[in-house]
C-alpha cells in the first residue's frame, strides 16, 4: 500500500468535518471517494496532502511507510508535488493567470529535482506533449487563459505528474468540463496510471465517473464512511440506503425513473445525532436517531443499523 | 497588442482635446471679461486691450478656441511652445514658470512615492500575512488614523514637533539636488513624510485587501500542492497577482501628484508647481491657474496612458482581449 | 486559508435568530455590535448636535464667532493670546485667535455648521445626480449608456482639486457655499453613478424584473420599485464614506483660499490662518485640526462598518 489512512479526523475548531475515516490505495489502483459537497471527501484528501493550515488532523496517514500526521511542515512540503500530487476541479482558477503554462509546469520540477532552468523547461515541454497538448513547445510559452477547459486540465495533469509522483489525488477533475472532454481526461489519467503504476484517488460526486475508473469505492456522508467496498460489489449490490439513493439518482443507471434523495446534506456545525443519514433515510429505524452505526463487514463494509442486521441474518 | 496600443493612444488624444475644451470654457467662456480676469485687477486699459487682442477675444468663439488649442500643441508668437497661457502679472509665459518649478515638484513626488510605496505595501503585506492578529489590528488602526489626518495638519504637526520642539531638523528650505544632494534630501524629508503619510495608509489597506483576496485563490492552493516553499507561494505567486492592480493605482496617483502636492508645497514653502498654483490663486493670476490646471490634467492623462501600456505588459490577459 | 469555509458554506443553515428580521434591521444590529462603528456614531452625533445647537452654545459661552476681544490678546506680544495654551480658560473655553481675539470655541462651533453642511449637501448632490444618471445609463443602455459612461470616466480621471480651484476662481462672487456644494457634488457623482449603473445592469436581467415588465409595469415604475431597493446598500456605503472625503475637500479648498470666505468660519480656513502662528500658538491649529481629524475618522469608521455589515463577503476579510 502506498497510502494507508486510518481513523482520520479533521476538525476546524469545534467543527469535525471528517470523523474517523479509513481508506487505502495501492500502486496502479484507483480509489473512488464519492459524496455530496460537504461530505468531507475533499477535506480528507487535502489532509493527506498536508494542505490544511488551520485544521487539527488526527488519526494516521501512512505514505509509503512514513507517518504524515505530525510530520514537519517542511517534510510534507518536500513530498508534495514530488511524490504525491493533486489536481483540482476548476483548471482555470487553479492555474496562475500571470505565468505561462511552461513556467508553471517547470516550477515544481526545478524545485524538487534541483535542475537548471533549461532542463526544467525541457521537462515541461515533454510533459505537455505527454498529456496530449499539440505543439507543446510553442504552447508552453502561452498563458492559461489561451487554453480551452480540457487543455487546461491537461496542463494541470502535466504539472502534477512532472516529478513522477506515486500518488495522484484528483479532486473532481472533470466536473467543470464538457461531457466529451470529461471522457478524454479520464482516459488520459487511466493511460498514465497504467504506464507508471500510479495510485489514484478520484474524488467525485459523480457515480458515473467512479463506475468508469475506480477499483474500490468509498462512499462518504456527513464526514463519515457510509460504505466501503470494491467497485464491482457496490454497483452490483449497494448496501447503504444512501448509496442506493445516489445510484437511483444517476441517469442511465438502469432504473426506469430518477429518484432524488429528499432533504439536504447535514450541517457540519450541527449534525444530526446517531446515523447522520437518518433524517433523509427512507428505511430509518428508531435506533438510527440515537446510535452511531459502526462500519462493519469484511470485503463489503457498511455503516448502517438496518444493513448490519440484514448482514447478520444473511451470514 | 498593437490594436490595444492604438486604442489607448487614441483615447488619450481625445481626452487631451476634451481637457482643452473644458479649460477653454472655464477660462474663456465663463468669466464676464476673460481678458480682465487674465490680466488681473491692476490692469491698465491699454494693457487690457493688448491682452484682449492676444487672447483673440475680438474674434468668434471657434477662432478663439483654435488659437488656444494650437497654442497649447504648437506654440504661439510671444508665448513660445507650448503655450500654456501668458502670465501678465509676471510678464512671462506660464510654461516658463512651470518649468522653473518642475524640479521641486518632481523631487517631492518621487521621494514621497518611494516612501509610501515601500511603507504602504510593506505594512499591507505584513498585515495580510498576520491577518486577525494583534499586530494586524494595530497596523490597521494606525493606517485608518493616518488616512484621516488632513495633509496640512500632518505638515504643521511635523513642523511643530520636529522643527520647533525637538529641533531635529531646520525649517525646510528647498535645495536643488545638483547643488547639494544631502541638503536636498534632508530638507525634503518632512515634505516627503507629510505627503507619503496619507498615501501609505491607503496603499497599506489596499495591499492588505488584495493579498488576502489573492491568497484565497485556487491557484495559490495549486502552488502549495506543488510543494513550493511558503516564501515563493507568497512572494512570487501571491504578490505577482496582488500587486498588479496596485501598479495601476500607483501610476494614476503619481500623475495626480502634481496637483495633489499643492497643500504640502504651500505649507513647507517648496517652490513647486503646486505652490505656483497657490500663488496664482492668492494673486488672482488666472493664466497661472489655467497653466497649472492644464499641466496637471495632461500629467494625469499621460500617467494613465503609461499605466495602460504597462498593464498590457504585466497582465497577459489584457494583451489578447 | 483553509478548505473549511468552502465545504461548510453551502450547507450552513441560516442562523435561527435572523429569521423574521428585515435586512435594514439586520444591518443595524450588526452596526450596533461593532465597537468602531458605535464610536464613530457617537463622535458624529456629538458634532452634529454641536453644529445644530451652535447659537445656543455660543449664548452660554458668551462670545459670538465675530466678536473681537482686545482684552484676550497681549499687544506687547504682537497680539498673541494672553495666558497659556492660546488663552484657554473660563472666559474663552478654547482660547482666542491671535491679533483679533475672536473666540475659538464659537468659531469651531459655527465652523462645524459650515463644514458639515457643505459636506452633506455635496454628498447629497452627488448621490442624486449619480443615482439618476447611473440608473438611466444602466437601464436604457445603448448610446445613452456610452455617453454617460464617457463623461463619468472623464470626470474621474480629472485631477479634481485643481479643476475645482480653477472653476471657483473664475466664478463671480455669489453664494460661495452653494457653489462649493455644486462643484464638489459635480465632481463626485460619477463614483455613485458607476456603482448604480453596474448594479442596475445586474439587477435588470433578473427574473423578478422581467416578471414586472411582463406584468405591464412601465419603465419608470420598474426602475423605482424593482431596482432602487436593491442598490440602496452600496449607495449608502458610498455616501457615508464620501462625507469625510468632502469634509476634507472643503477644508482643503478653504485652506487654499478658495473655500468659504471670511469672516464666516470653516475648519479648513481656521487652520490656514493658523499656519503663521504654528510655532507660537499651536493650539490655534491643533483645535480645528483635531476636530477635522475626529470627524473624518468617525465617518470613515461608520462607512467601513456599514460596508462590512451590508456585504458579508467583505466582512470576512
Amino acid at each position: 500500500m502506498i497510502l494507508s489512512v486510518t481513523d482520520l479526523t479533521v476538525s476546524f475548531g469545534e467543527v469535525r468535518v471528517v470523523d474517523g475515516v479509513s481508506f487505502s490505495v495501492q500502486c496502479g489502483k484507483t480509489l473512488g471517494i464519492v459524496g455530496e459537497s460537504g461530505s468531507g471527501k475533499s477535506v480528507s484528501s487535502l489532509a493527506v496532502m498536508g494542505l490544511h493550515r488551520n485544521a487539527s488532523v488526527r488519526g494516521s496517514i501512512e505514505f509509503d511507510g512514513e507517518e504524515l500526521v505530525g510530520a514537519s511542515p517542511e517534510r510534507l512540503r518536500s513530498l508534495r508535488g514530488s511524490r504525491m500530487a493533486m489536481i483540482f476541479q476548476d483548471p482555470l482558477s487553479s492555474l496562475h493567470p500571470f505565468f505561462t503554462v511552461g513556467e508553471q509546469v517547470a516550477e515544481a520540477y526545478r524545485l524538487h529535482r534541483r535542475t537548471s532552468r533549461k532542463a526544467a523547461r525541457e521537462r515541461a515541454v515533454e510533459m505537455l506533449a505527454e498529456v496530449g497538448i499539440p505543439e507543446p513547445r510553442r504552447r508552453a510559452g502561452e498563458h492559461p487563459h489561451r487554453f480551452s477547459g480540457g487543455m487546461r486540465q491537461r496542463v494541470m495533469i502535466a504539472m502534477a505528474l512532472a516529478c513522477e509522483p506515486d500518488l495522484l489525488i484528483a479532486d473532481e477533475p472533470t466536473t467543470a468540463l464538457d461531457v466529451t472532454v470529461q471522457a478524454q481526461i479520464l482516459e488520459l489519467i487511466a493511460r498514465i496510471q497504467a504506464e507508471r503504476g500510479l495510485a489514484v484517488i478520484m474524488i467525485t460526486h459523480d457515480l458515473g465517473v467512479v463506475a468508469r475508473v475506480a477499483d474500490e469505492v468509498l462512499v462518504m456522508y456527513g464526514g463519515r464512511a457510509a460504505e466501503h467496498a470494491p467497485a464491482r460489489t457496490v454497483f452490483a449490490g449497494p448496501a447503504h440506503p444512501y448509496t442506493r439513493g445516489l445510484l437511483a439518482s444517476v441517469p442511465g443507471a438502469g432504473l426506469d425513473r430518477l429518484v432524488a434523495i429528499p432533504g439536504s446534506p447535514p450541517s457540519p456545525q450541527n449534525p444530526p445525532g446517531g446515523c447522520r443519514f437518518h433524517p433523509r433515510c427512507p428505511s430509518a429505524l428508531d435506533v438510527c436517531a440515537s446510535e452511531r452505526p459502526a462500519l462493519l463487514g469484511g470485503g463489503h463494509k457498511v455503516a448502517c443499523h438496518l444493513e448490519g442486521a440484514l448482514h447478520a441474518v444473511r451470514h | 497588442m498593437i490594436g490595444y496600443l492604438a486604442r489607448r493612444i487614441g483615447a488619450a488624444a481625445v481626452i487631451l482635446l476634451v481637457i482643452c475644451a473644458v479649460t477653454f470654457v472655464i477660462f474663456y467662456v465663463l468669466p464676464t471679461d476673460p481678458a480682465l480676469a487674465a490680466c488681473g485687477k491692476t490692469c491698465t486699459p491699454e494693457y487690457l486691450a493688448r491682452v484682449r487682442a492676444e487672447m483673440g477675444l475680438d474674434q468668434p468663439v471657434h477662432t478663439q478656441f483654435w488659437l488656444y488649442v494650437s497654442g497649447v500643441f504648437a506654440g504661439r508668437e510671444g508665448c513660445g511652445f507650448p503655450c500654456f497661457g501668458y502670465s501678465y502679472q509676471n510678464a512671462l509665459p506660464v510654461w516658463d514658470l512651470l518649468l522653473d518649478r518642475l524640479g521641486a515638484s518632481v523631487s517631492l513626488a518621487i521621494g514621497a512615492a518611494v516612501l509610501w510605496l515601500v511603507a504602504g505595501v510593506g505594512i499591507g503585506v505584513i498585515s495580510a500575512l498576520r491577518q486577525g492578529s494583534a499586530l494586524d489590528r494595530t497596523l490597521m488602526i494606525a493606517t485608518l488614523t493616518s488616512a484621516s489626518l488632513p495633509v496640512y495638519f500632518v505638515a504643521m504637526l511635523l513642523l511643530l514637533l520636529v522643527v520647533r520642539v525637538t529641533r531635529i531638523l531646520p525649517y525646510p528650505a528647498y535645495v536643488e539636488l545638483t547643488t547639494d544632494p544631502v541638503a536636498w534630501a534632508s530638507n525634503l524629508l518632512l515634505p516627503w513624510v507629510t505627503l507619503a503619510a496619507l498615501y501609505a495608509a491607503m496603499y497599506a489597506r489596499m495591499s492588505r485587501a488584495q493579498l488576502i483576496e489573492t491568497m484565497a485563490e485556487p491557484y495559490i492552493r495549486t502552488a502549495r500542492a506543488k510543494g513550493l516553499p511558503e516564501r515563493i507561494v507568497v512572494g512570487k505567486h501571491g504578490m505577482r497577482a496582488a500587486m498588479t492592480p496596485i501598479v495601476t493605482i500607483f501610476g494614476m496617483d503619481l500623475g495626480g501628484l502634481l496637483a495633489g502636492a499643492m497643500i504640502t508645497e504651500t505649507v513647507f514653502g517648496l517652490p513647486g508647481i503646486g505652490r505656483l498654483a497657490y500663488d496664482g490663486i492668492v494673486k488672482a493670476d488666472q493664466p497661472v491657474i489655467l497653466g497649472t490646471t492644464l499641466l496637471a490634467a495632461f500629467f494625469v492623462v499621460f500617467a494613465n496612458l503609461a499605466v495602460d501600456l504597462l498593464y498590457g505588459v504585466i497582465d497577459p490577459r489584457v494583451r489578447y482581449s | 486559508m483553509s478548505a473549511a469555509p468552502a465545504v461548510t458554506a453551502g450547507t450552513a443553515p441560516p442562523p435561527v435568530a435572523a429569521a423574521g428580521r428585515s435586512p435594514s434591521r439586520l444591518v443595524w444590529d450588526r452596526l450596533r455590535r461593532d465597537r468602531a462603528a458605535v464610536t464613530g456614531m457617537v463622535i458624529v452625533a456629538v458634532f452634529v448636535l454641536v453644529a445644530l445647537a451652535a447659537p445656543l452654545l455660543t449664548a452660554v459661552s458668551g462670545w459670538t464667532p465675530y466678536e473681537f476681544d482686545a482684552d484676550a490678546i497681549d499687544p506687547n506680544l504682537a497680539g498673541m493670546p494672553r495666558g497659556a495654551l492660546g488663552g484657554i480658560g473660563a472666559e474663552h473655553w478654547l482660547g482666542v485667535e491671535p491679533i483679533s481675539g475672536r473666540d475659538i470655541f464659537a468659531r469651531i462651533v459655527y465652523g462645524a455648521r459650515v463644514s458639515l453642511l457643505i459636506a452633506v449637501l455635496a454628498t447629497l448632490v452627488a448621490v442624486v445626480l449619480g443615482t439618476a444618471l447611473g440608473l438611466l445609463a444602466g437601464y436604457v443602455g445603448g448610446w445613452v449608456d456610452a455617453a454617460v459612461s464617457r463623461v463619468m470616466d472623464l470626470l474621474m480621471s480629472f485631477p479634481a482639486l485643481i479643476f475645482m480651484i480653477a472653476l471657483i476662481s473664475v466664478m463671480p462672487d455669489g453664494d460661495r457655499v452653494l457653489l462649493l456644494v455644486l462643484i464638489m457634488g459635480g465632481f463626485c457623482w460619477p463614483y455613485v453613478g458607476r456603482i448604480v449603473r453596474g448594479q442596475t445592469i445586474t439587477v435588470k436581467h433578473r427574473e423578478y424584473v422581467d416578471a414586472a415588465r411582463v406584468g405591464g409595469a412601465m419603465g419608470g415604475t420598474i426602475l423605482i420599485k424593482e431596482i432602487l431597493p436593491n442598490i440602496t446598500a452600496p449607495i449608502l456605503v458610498y455616501a457615508t464614506l464620501s462625507i469625510p472625503a468632502n469634509i476634507g475637500t472643503e477644508a482643503a479648498l478653504s485652506f487654499l483660499g478658495v473655500g468659504v470666505p471670511p469672516p464666516t468660519a470653516s475648519w479648513g480656513q481656521m487652520i490656514q490662518q493658523a499656519i503663521l502662528y504654528y510655532e507660537v500658538d499651536p493650539m490655534y491649529f491643533l483645535i480645528p485640526g483635531g476636530c477635522l481629524f475626529l470627524t473624518v475618522l468617525a465617518f470613515t469608521l461608520i462607512g467601513d462598518a456599514l460596508r462590512d455589515a451590508t456585504d458579508p463577503k467583505a466582512a470576512k476579510r
